[in-house]
């Protein structure tokens, strides 16, 4: 597995910036300080509520932090960034789309999610059909979901430290991955949601604030002027005026423009599909400070998608795309170089602090996720048939946190040659695809019924992961594909994202399966569900509210 | 869209009658008729349809509005960057113009969400809540 190391190893010694041993200081200065923070404020974790919820006492604006935490993730802080710096505008694309799905998640998802549901997805399917393949099938795909992003931030984590510790070489990168997944295990088992939630919220203000401080920088080393920056980048760039269009990256074919329609499409359905966000909504007291905490996760997503251009573009011109796309994570690398070129060793070693403190926080936001889902709806809610004591509940999802930190791992070492921001817009598609039409139609479709929802997140997480296998993201593509071997080629599906195709099937699906259900919707159910999501009955509260 | 749209009247329109159907059929019916007559009466009752209805007749339009606006966007930046490249002033061309105002417009859907629901949902909901919880006791 070390042999596959990324293409750029021939550059790799001579790529390391800064001082290694002075961004090692930082890089463990916030380690201890992000445990600390998640060992003072875990509590005792005893209760499922505490565990899987931080016992539903975090307030709006605190959760809606928390929620921009989890969701600006190494992707977007240093993927669109990255993208922004090597191919212009089309990088904007991306942080278009990653901002406006949040609307759906607003007004149509937040608060019936979090009055009819306790800890998982699955239970608001549930409350609606009362099915255990039902609960399976959503268990199953927010796993899948949640180890497609995961093993995305691993790959991240393994690129971003290699050019600052100076790790070279695949064995040094793995042993970073493997580091990693350590400190995530130990935040989820000793932090749990409590923790995780508080390391979210430390992270997220220092990431905004680190990325608000770069971008006046920026804009200052360019007089205050916007288009004197975007003037000074189009300058540096080979490309010219070119970048500062739309076409680069997407315009070059009739497949990649589809390509990138598929993506927005991924894009903007799947964030109210994600479960590591979805499932941040239980942790507020009622459905009220869910759609506060929302409007605050749009706030701090906005603005700091805003300073992402700036940064950006600033990379273009100061760095230029050539010295990036030498250095070890390629596009990844654009802000730690940025922040090289404009405040010296030192502020490198903080952005690039603050964005491995961004992958730990976000991959224990993940594994939290996956093992609440595992232990509460597989163990719990289908292995005990809903007979388990919450101790038991807690154990199984410690155990689950293990395994699962163990699979993202090896995963990480495996992806580490990828693009972590191309690898979210895969994992968005999945979930665009597997969970959201489903918990669309139990909240909002009278006639819904059991077959449908099976029919739609099964089709469409099979849908998504089988057109992913056969793009050209795994074989045919010698440049690109994760199977280098050109003799290899399963590729008949044209485009990189599956979503235009496998998010209208999944719609169509759960409609088709619902109409041809020999086994009528079920009325008094809808109607407990529907009064449970506008009104809140029944609902649990939060510890302080 | 249908989708969102109440049904007119009470719940019994929407399905003959849950009578006619043995709608617990699949799945022992325990749980769900425990509270199914209350649920059933909120869910008739003049107030909650008024709360449906007002929910449906903003979220239903902002939604169709804003994915409308986010893929003529789309479109635009695939279909047409010649356009999205004409200057506006400077280096500022249509494309970060119109990709700002996906910002923008953003920022204010959620801003008029927010408010509109505390002004016009809160209190119905909060009302239907009590009644629903005072009967249980």
């Amino acid at each position: 597995m070390t042999g596959t190391a990324p293409a750029a190893s021939g550059v790799l010694a001579a790529a390391t910036v800064g001082t290694p041993a002075l961004n090692f200081v930082i890089f463990a200065f916030f380690v201890v300080v992000t445990l600390v923070i998640a060992i003072s404020a875990a509590g005792t974790n005893k209760s499922t509520t505490d565990y899987y919820a931080g016992g539903r006492a975090f307030t709006g604006w605190q959760n809606g932090i928390a929620i921009g935490g989890d969701y600006l993730s190494a992707a977007s802080f240093l993927g669109i960034a990255g993208i922004i710096a090597i191919y212009g505008y089309d990088g904007f694309l991306y942080s278009i789309g990653f901002l406006v799905g949040w609307l759906f998640v607003l007004m149509l998802v937040s608060e019936p999610f979090r009055n009819t549901g306790r800890y998982t997805m699955a239970d608001v399917l549930d409350l609606r059909l009362r099915a255990v393949p039902v609960r399976a099938a959503a268990a199953l795909s927010t796993l899948t979901v949640s180890l497609f992003y995961l093993i995305a931030q691993m790959a991240g984590a393994g690129a971003l430290v290699s050019l600052l510790l100076g790790v070279n070489g695949g064995t040094g990168q793995d042993i970073v991955v493997a580091v990693v997944g350590l400190l995530m295990i130990f935040y989820v088992l000793v932090g749990g949601m409590k923790g995780t939630t508080w390391v979210q919220i430390v992270k997220a203000s220092i990431l905004a604030a680190g990325a608000v401080v770069c971008t006046f920088w920026v804009l200052a080393r360019a007089g205050f002027s916007l288009s004197g920056l975007l003037h000074h980048a189009a300058a540096a760039s080979p490309a010219g005026n070119a970048v500062l269009g739309p076409g680069l990256e997407y315009g070059v074919s009739t497949a990649t423009k589809f390509d990138f329609v598929s993506l927005a499409i991924a894009l903007v359905f799947g964030t109210a599909g994600l479960p590591h966000v979805l499932m941040r909504l239980y942790t507020v007291p009622n459905a009220r400070e869910a759609r506060r905490s929302v409007v605050w996760t749009i706030w701090v997503v906005g603005l700091f998608y805003l300073c992402t251009l700036v940064l950006g573009f600033g990379a273009m011109w100061l760095v230029g795309g050539k010295a990036i796309l030498a250095a070890p994570g390629k596009g990844d690398s654009a802000v730690p170089l940025l922040a090289f070129k404009l405040g010296g060793t030192l502020l490198l070693g903080i952005v690039a602090a603050v964005a491995f403190a961004t992958i730990l926080a976000v991959v224990a936001g993940l594994t939290i996720t996956a093992s609440a889902s595992f232990a509460h709806d597989v163990y719990a809610g289908i292995m005990r048939d809903g007979d388990t004591d919450p101790a038991d509940e807690v154990r199984v999802a410690r155990i689950t946190a293990v395994v699962i930190g163990t699979v993202a791992v090896i995963g990480g070492i495996y992806a580490k040659a990828i693009d972590v921001a191309f690898l979210v817009g895969l994992a968005f598609a999945i979930a665009a695809s597997a969970n959201l039409p489903s918990l669309l139609y139990s909240l909002f479709w009278p006639r819904f019924t059991a077959r449908g929802a099976l029919w739609s997140i099964y089709g469409g997480l099979i849908t998504a992961v089988g057109l992913i296998i056969f793009s050209p993201d795994i074989s045919g593509d010698p440049g690109t594909s994760l199977i280098t071997d050109p003799h290899i080629n399963f590729a008949f599906f044209p485009l990189t994202n599956p979503g235009i195709v496998s998010v209208p099937l999944a719609f169509f699906l759960g409609w088709l399966g619902t109409v041809t259900d020999p086994n009528p919707p079920d009325a008094a159910r809808y109607a407990r569900m529907q009064v449970r999501a506008l009104t809140g009955v029944g609902a649990e509260r939060g510890g302080r509210s | 869209m249908a989708l969102f749209q109440p049904s007119r009247g009470t719940a019994s329109s929407t399905y003959p009658a849950s009578s006619t159907y043995p709608a617990n059929s699949t799945y022992p019916a325990q749980p769900v008729r425990g509270n199914a007559s209350g649920y059933e009466a909120v869910r008739a009752s003049r107030d909650f349809w008024t709360l449906r209805r007002r929910f449906g007749s903003f979220v239903g339009p902002a939604c169709m509005l804003f994915i409308g606006w986010y893929f003529l966007y789309v479109v635009f930046a695939v279909f047409a960057p010649g356009f999205m490249r004409v200057r506006v002033f400077g280096d500022i061309n249509v494309g970060l113009c119109f990709g700002v105002l996906q910002f923008v417009s953003t920022f204010a859907i959620a801003l008029s969400y927010r408010r509109w629901a505390a002004r016009r949902l809160d209190p119905l909901s909060d009302r239907l809540r009590q009644r629903l919880e005072g009967a249980r006791r």
